[in-house]
């Protein structure tokens, strides 16, 4: 069944052109900074994207800050949402299902589906913005990676490549499961409604809300909890030593949404009648 | 094949299936009518489990359901409400996605069961098409295929020729004729009582989600103890039989008569050409007529 849900995954071409709206992004933030060559005030704009003219190599960094807050999310949101809402409005569901393929592992199969999916999307981010990154500001050969002054407590202070990789790595994986738990909100409310557009719309809404209150301080008392409050915590990779507190803080919360949501989406998809 | 008891279905205040003992026989060609909204489709879900029962049990194959269904379903083909399959994929693809998507079969004999599917309900000769440029019967003859993909004991079919036209529809009634000879047992759900009339052997009559019949074909069509006879000479018959003559419909009589043998030996006798003779058989169509109420669908003015 996963093999399945993959198939159908990356034969549509919808997940080729999300994936390409998604580097293009950061392509085109680049081709104006290298341009202009005018940096973003510090405290301003994007995380990274004062430090990347003077480095190509930190870019990657850069354009995950930039698909991050709102582009990566929406397109995650759409495709859970669509996951089983989607295949009830074609009429497979009911197929699938007496074929027969377990509620249980046809929920579980398209989650793997989403995490192949955000992996797929994130690295064609980083490999393009890459290219793009050593292409347009160009790299400091073989002297190590400076940290941004911007984002590091020390300025000055030099990475290897190897842990400037690590430290993606680090990034690449907290993203997932940031994205993992938007996937569960949206593939719960696919299991509520037959219509996807509804249950995008009905994630999206979760996630601004959040967005919201993240920044509102009247909110205070419920900030820790809110899904997005940990969101860009993954910047604190870049620090030197690394900032773990608000990366477990984040993991964590994110890992409660995610076995909370997933479980209700799987509690309310076995016991649902299938009548679309 | 399939039994249940006392099944029922509520969608909150609605009753949408009430209290049914449906009884499929193995081998049978069982026949479900009833006006649209009578709950055949919320019926057949339950069977298939797709749709929780309220109330009752489910049999299927001798395994209860849902709890088992898991087992039963992949001896199972059915289409229901209308063929399902990805717009943007070909037939062939979409089929075998289906049959990756489920346990059984291995992944080399799959590309000869999905031919063999297509060439049984006539689309051996599909392209790369992609299923969103099939026409209405094409996608019907497709959800036939993907129903008949892992040679299912049991069938069940609601409204299978949708769609379809005259010849379409012969051929899907010949195909169920032969797989029915060959041992499947078929539900054939439908609100078309020629479909029913001409393919099954025992039908099932529902009406806002009771069963409110369930027998035998040739039964329901016993004769009435009545006899029709067309003649080019009707008053001669009047004459020679007054007061038995109850209907007359231009050429054709129809005559209170326990034997139409008799009746045809008396009418010869008496020198009376006939041109047509036998007896009154119910029609399914009055059968299920005066079985149920209203449709569904109809909105009457309060």
């Amino acid at each position: 069944m996963i093999a399945v849900e993959l198939a159908k995954l990356f034969r549509r071409p919808r997940t080729y052109v999300i994936t390409g709206l998604l580097c293009a992004l950061p392509l085109i933030v680049a081709i104006f900074l290298a341009t202009t060559r005018v940096p973003p005030p510090p405290g301003q704009g994007g995380a990274f994207l004062s430090a990347v003219l003077s480095n190509g190599a930190l870019y990657p960094a850069a354009a995950m800050a930039l698909v991050m807050p709102v582009f990566l999310p929406v397109s995650v949101a759409v495709l859970a949402g669509d996951a089983v809402a989607g295949e009830a409005t074609t009429g497979t569901l009911r197929y699938l299902l007496i074929r027969p393929v377990g509620r249980t592992r046809l929920l579980a199969a398209k989650l793997i589906a989403l995490v192949v999916f955000v992996l797929f999307a994130i690295v064609a981010v980083l490999l393009t913005s890459y290219v793009t990154g050593l292409a347009l500001f160009g790299s400091q050969p073989s002297a190590g990676v400076a940290l941004p002054a911007d984002v590091t407590s020390l300025s000055g202070v030099t990475i290897t490549p190897a842990g400037l990789a690590l430290r993606m790595l680090g990034t690449v994986a907290y993203i997932v499961i940031s994205m993992l738990s938007v996937a569960a909100i949206a593939l719960f409310l696919s299991t509520v409604t037959d219509s996807a557009l509804g249950a995008a719309m009905g994630a999206l809404a979760v996630l601004v809300t959040s967005q919201v209150l993240v920044t509102l301080d009247a909110a205070a008392a419920v900030r820790p909890y809110l899904p997005t409050r940990y969101w860009l915590a993954w910047i604190d990779f870049f620090r030197d030593p690394v900032l773990w507190r608000d990366i477990e803080r984040g993991a964590g919360i994110q890992l409660v949404y995610l076995v909370v949501l997933l479980g209700m989406a799987w509690a309310n998809f076995l016991t649902r009648d299938v009548v679309n | 094949m399939i039994v249940t008891r006392d099944l029922t279905k509520r969608y909150g205040r609605l009753t949408a299936v009430d209290g049914v003992h449906l009884d499929v026989r193995e081998g049978d060609r069982y026949g479900l009518l009833g006006p649209n909204g009578s709950g055949k489709t919320t019926l057949v879900r339950m069977l298939l489990g797709l749709v929780f029962a309220t109330r009752g049990e489910i049999e299927v194959l001798g395994r209860p359901v849902p709890r088992r269904v898991g087992e039963v379903l992949p001896d199972i083909g059915a289409l229901v409400e209308g063929p399902g399959a990805y717009p943007h994929l070909s037939g062939r693809a979409n089929l075998r996605l289906f049959d990756a998507a489920g346990p059984g079969g291995s992944r080399r004999d799959r590309r000869r069961r999905v031919d063999e599917a297509l060439e049984r309900v006539g689309l051996a000769g599909v392209d790369r098409r992609p299923v969103r440029a099939y026409s209405l019967g094409m996608r019907q003859r497709l959800g036939l295929a993907s129903a008949l993909l892992r040679r299912p004991r049991l069938l069940v079919l609601d409204e299978p020729t949708n769609g379809l036209d005259p010849r379409g529809i012969r051929e899907v009634r010949d195909l169920l004729t032969e797989l029915n000879a060959q041992g499947t047992t078929v539900l054939l759900s439908s609100h078309l009582l020629a479909e029913i009339d001409a393919f099954c052997t025992r039908v099932g009559v529902m009406d806002r989600g009771r069963l409110v019949l369930q027998d035998e074909l040739a039964a329901l069509r016993e004769p009435t103890g009545r006899v029709v006879v067309a003649t080019p000479e009707p008053e001669r018959v009047v004459a020679l039989l007054d007061g038995r003559v109850e209907g007359r419909d231009g050429t054709t009589l129809t005559i209170r008569h326990a034997d139409p043998a008799a009746l045809n030996a008396d009418l010869v006798a008496a020198g009376i050409r006939v041109t047509e003779l036998g007896p009154e058989r119910r029609s399914l169509e009055q059968v299920v007529l005066d079985l149920t109420t209203t449709s569904a669908d109809r909105v009457e003015a309060a």
